[in-house]
């Protein structure tokens, strides 16, 4: 067997990483809270970065980490504006129920 | 074997702190467990030999993203009592969604192919040495534009956060 | 090499087009005439050191310039091609167009559109020098197309006028119809041959044989084009009618150089006429029919251009007969004369217009003789040429097309002389009632009268002494052994060519014709001058024949009503029920759908974020799904 790491084989950490990215998308489809589904996109970005490690340890290729740093940046960034984006959203509505922000239609 | 108990613990850990972020009434609740979840994959960067990854991740999610999150949380001062519901019927359309999505995730992985390794086995890829002579290599043109990603993000946040001056 | 560098050859009138068309209003009048002719004489220059290295040579070179168009099997190099051929036509071009761009700064010079005019002028040139130097059908096309768009654009120079516009656009649309031809001949080509390049089209065409029925239809079709754009039957009524341009443009492009395009096109193709026997005949045919029913128009004809215009299609189908009856070096070398000579009677009609402050009536006209002297004598000798009087130019190359068509069939050229004389008599008529006489205008013009300024009598002077002595590169073995200097330049492209006839037979011939053409001048004098006859007044009462054949035998009514009107006529029942009723029906109802099935499904555009994300998830699963399942 040389798909293995460490004794735990690939396919384990693959189904590891889609278990995780179904959560994440279950939590975005459940939750009304625009904080918790961001949450949830976050589980959802740590569940691809998970698999990326996974992937450039088995290969003993150093890319897929980098790869991880970049999306790391992209997610602190993203979180940065997407809550302003949120207090702001908050201060004008009074609430954080995505439901409520049903104007973007015909 | 050692790694592959490890392995299965982390992994549960995982998935039931995941799945607690999900269905916790109270938003606090799903941060707190969000945070164990990040140490739980932080867990899984060691086991990889990812050691360098795995201390990044704890001090930027762990230490910056979820205390952001924390702190908006408390600042909108939001708990079980506001927390908003979906309807039932929509609740159970999403667990059949995300089911869907599961076993079609599975099944496409199943007929893959392994990937044959290329480079000769190395476990010190992880290191800072190695990751940084790759990142300020090849990636060095991404590395520097991200500093623009960084400093557009930090002007987006203030200017959203601040004030509206009527 | 000399010949690497034709690419200036075009380069010069583009760039003077570009100069005097965009800066246009910013130009000094004396500056753009500077910059149009210089161009043109620049041209010349390269031209006639090209010419002169061909002369010396006989190289046929091909000069690569760049890829133009690669599509799978479908290469169109842009190239140029330089031999004997396009360099004798390159001179013409360049040497006649030089002269007639200096005769058109005083022709044109208390014009509005100065400007205007010499960047069209410069960019017929351009066209022109395209068409005779590229080496492929192509490129050919390009320019051929371009010297039409040209001659749209001049005989519609006056465009407040609406008879010159309409007159514009028939010119514009008959000359399509010819362009539809010479497509599909192109395109047949293609197919045909897997090349457009006329090297690669020769190269396999002897492999075909004689009267292969494709190689028949090719030369139809290319003759068409040339039908169109050279004025033969049935398409020709738009060449009188381009005499609304300016008359330099007359001269230029409607005499000595774009209408003979389609002379240059088929001897360009003479490896493919000569396997098809049959289309030959029907050029010769054509050619024949027009020379002698062009001639038969310009008899009665009392417009002094329209007359000119009438000779230009008759002389167009001797052309075509010397094509048709494999005589291609005597076509070619009568494209030559006949642009000496037939600018030069423009030119020379245009300095008259221009004495007379535009009016173009003969028969408002007469005794022009101690008025104009330069110009009298200067289109005496235009007439004397084109007439076919030894030694001037015309008697030359009209002789060897006619020896040919002897040779060919002894009727064709019975009738050929009959054109001929025509040709002679209704030459003399113009000239005598033009110069000879009383003047019989309005006592303004009496007292308008004056000798044109040098900058026009200069140009008429150069081409009178062309239409002299031009006839003396192809002097015909019976007079004078190995001197048909013309003939041996254009063999390595278009083949020695003889008669067949012996030399005596040949002489007598001259000698028929020449006597017989020394009575028809004397007709003209008798009536023109002792009798002093006019042309009928308009209105008058005349003979049904002459009435017929000075109405142009009403071919234009004819097109109108076999043509046109029927034309028209589908054209407003297709408009009133397919148009209204199928298309618009077609084009509303697919708006009508189209509204109304966004009308259902808008709604599903709740703003519902939820429902958005349902919607993504769902998706994903679906591609995925399809993806590996």
């Amino acid at each position: 067997m040389n798909n293995v790491i460490n004794g735990v084989p690939l396919n384990y950490y693959i189904l590891l990483s889609a278990i995780l990215f179904t959560i994440g998308v279950l939590g975005v489809l459940f939750r009304r809270n625009a904080i918790i589904i961001f949450m949830c996109i976050e589980l959802m970005l740590n569940a691809v970065n998970l698999l990326l490690v996974a992937f450039s340890r088995y290969l003993s290729d150093s890319s897929g980490q980098v790869f991880v740093f970049f999306i790391m940046a992209v997610a602190a960034a993203e979180v940065a504006v997407g809550l302003a984006i949120l207090t702001m959203i908050y201060r004008n509505t009074k609430s954080s129920d995505i439901d409520v922000l049903n104007k973007l239609k015909w | 074997m050692i790694t592959q108990y490890l392995f299965y613990f982390l992994s549960v850990l995982v998935i039931f702190s995941a799945l607690m972020v999900v269905f916790s009434k109270n938003p606090v609740h799903s941060v707190l467990y969000l945070i164990v979840t990040f140490f739980g994959i932080a867990g899984h960067y060691f086991l990889l030999n990812a050691q360098f990854l795995a201390a990044v991740h704890i001090i930027v999610y762990a230490g910056a993203i979820m205390v952001l999150f924390l702190y908006v949380i408390m600042m909108l001062n939001l708990n079980e009592e506001v927390e908003p519901h979906k309807p039932v019927w929509i609740k159970f359309a999403a667990v059949i969604a995300g089911g869907l999505l599961m076993i079609t995730l599975v099944g496409s992985l199943k007929g893959a192919e392994v990937i044959s390794k290329a480079n000769p086995e190395n476990t010190n890829i992880g290191l800072v040495e190695n990751l940084g002579a790759t990142l300020f290599g090849p990636f060095l043109l991404p590395f520097e534009i991200s500093s623009v990603l960084f400093l557009a993000a930090m002007v987006g946040a203030v200017m959203l956060g601040k004030k509206e001056i009527h | 090499m000399v010949v690497n560098y034709v690419w200036l050859i075009p380069l010069f009138p583009l760039l003077g087009f570009l100069i005097t068309g965009l800066l246009n209003r910013k130009l000094s009048k004396g500056l753009t005439g500077i910059v149009a002719c210089g161009s043109i004489a620049a041209s010349f220059v390269v031209s006639l050191l090209i010419f002169l290295h061909e002369n010396s040579t006989h190289a046929i070179v091909n000069v690569p310039l760049f890829d133009w168009i690669t599509s799978g099997t479908f290469k169109a190099g842009f190239s140029f091609l330089v031999d004997p051929l396009s360099a004798l036509f390159l001179m013409i071009i360049t040497g006649v167009g030089f002269l007639i761009h200096v005769y058109s700064t005083g022709y044109m010079h208390d014009d509005d559109g100065f400007r205007r005019f010499f960047s069209y002028l410069n960019l017929f040139i351009f066209f022109m020098l395209l068409l005779v130097l590229g080496n492929n059908y192509l490129i050919m096309f390009v320019g051929w197309e371009g010297v039409g768009l040209c001659s749209y654009l001049l005989i519609g120079f006056w465009f407040k006028n609406t008879s010159y516009n309409n007159a514009a656009k028939k010119a514009f649309i008959m000359n399509r119809i010819g362009d539809l031809g010479f497509l599909l001949g192109i395109l047949l080509i293609f197919t045909t041959f897997g090349s457009i390049t006329y090297k690669d089209v020769f190269a396999q065409a002897s492999g075909f044989g004689a009267n292969n029925p494709t190689i028949i239809a090719i030369t139809l079709l290319l003759f068409i084009g040339a039908i169109g754009k050279s004025a033969q039957i049935p398409l020709y009524t738009w060449l009188p009618d381009a005499m609304a341009g300016p008359t330099p443009v007359s001269a230029l492009i409607h005499a000595a150089t774009m209408v003979t395009a389609g002379i240059y096109m088929i001897a360009r193709s003479n490896v493919l006429y000569s396997l098809a026997p049959v289309s030959m005949e029907v050029v010769a045919g054509i050619g024949l029919f027009t020379a002698i029913f062009g001639a038969t128009i310009g008899i009665f004809q009392n417009d002094i251009k329209k007359v000119l215009a009438y000779s230009t299609v008759s002389q167009l189908g001797y052309m075509f007969l010397g094509l048709g009856v494999g005589a291609y070096s005597g076509a070619v070398f009568h494209v030559a004369t006949h642009a000496f000579f037939k600018a030069l009677l423009f030119l020379g009609s245009g300095s008259v217009i221009h004495a007379m402050s535009g009016e173009q009536d003969i028969r408002k006209m007469g005794g022009l003789k101690k008025h104009l002297p330069i110009t009298h004598i200067t289109f005496l000798i235009g007439t004397i040429a084109i007439s076919g009087i030894p030694p001037f130019a015309g008697f030359f190359s009209k002789d060897e097309i006619l020896a040919h068509a002897f040779a060919h069939n002894n009727f064709f050229w019975i009738l050929g002389l009959v054109g001929s004389l025509m040709t002679c008599f209704y030459m003399f008529r113009l000239y005598f009632l033009t110069f000879h006489g009383k003047f019989r205008g309005t006592h303004e013009q009496e007292h308008h009268l004056h000798e044109s300024p040098s900058s026009m009598t200069i140009p008429l002077m150069v081409l009178a002494v062309l239409a002299m002595v031009g006839g003396f590169m192809g002097v015909p073995d019976a007079l004078m052994r190995n001197s048909h200097w013309l003939s041996g330049f254009l063999s390595p492209v278009l083949g020695l060519s003889f008669t067949g006839l012996s030399e005596s037979k040949e002489l007598s011939l001259m000698i028929i014709s020449v006597a017989l053409l020394v009575v028809v001048i004397g007709l003209a004098h008798v009536v023109y001058v002792k009798r002093g006859q006019l042309p009928a007044e308009e209105g008058a009462e005349i003979s049904p024949l002459q009435k017929v054949v000075y109405n142009k035998y009403y071919v234009d009514e004819i097109y109108e009503m076999l043509i046109t009107k029927p034309l028209n006529m589908i054209s407003s029942i297709f408009d009133r029920i397919i148009e209204s009723k199928f298309i618009d029906g077609i084009v509303n109802g697919v708006g009508t759908m189209v509204n109304k099935a966004s009308g259902g499904l808008r709604l599903m555009q709740t703003g519902h974020i939820g429902f958005y994300l349902f919607a993504m998830v769902l998706s994903i699963v679906l591609m995925l799904f399809v993806k590996f399942f």
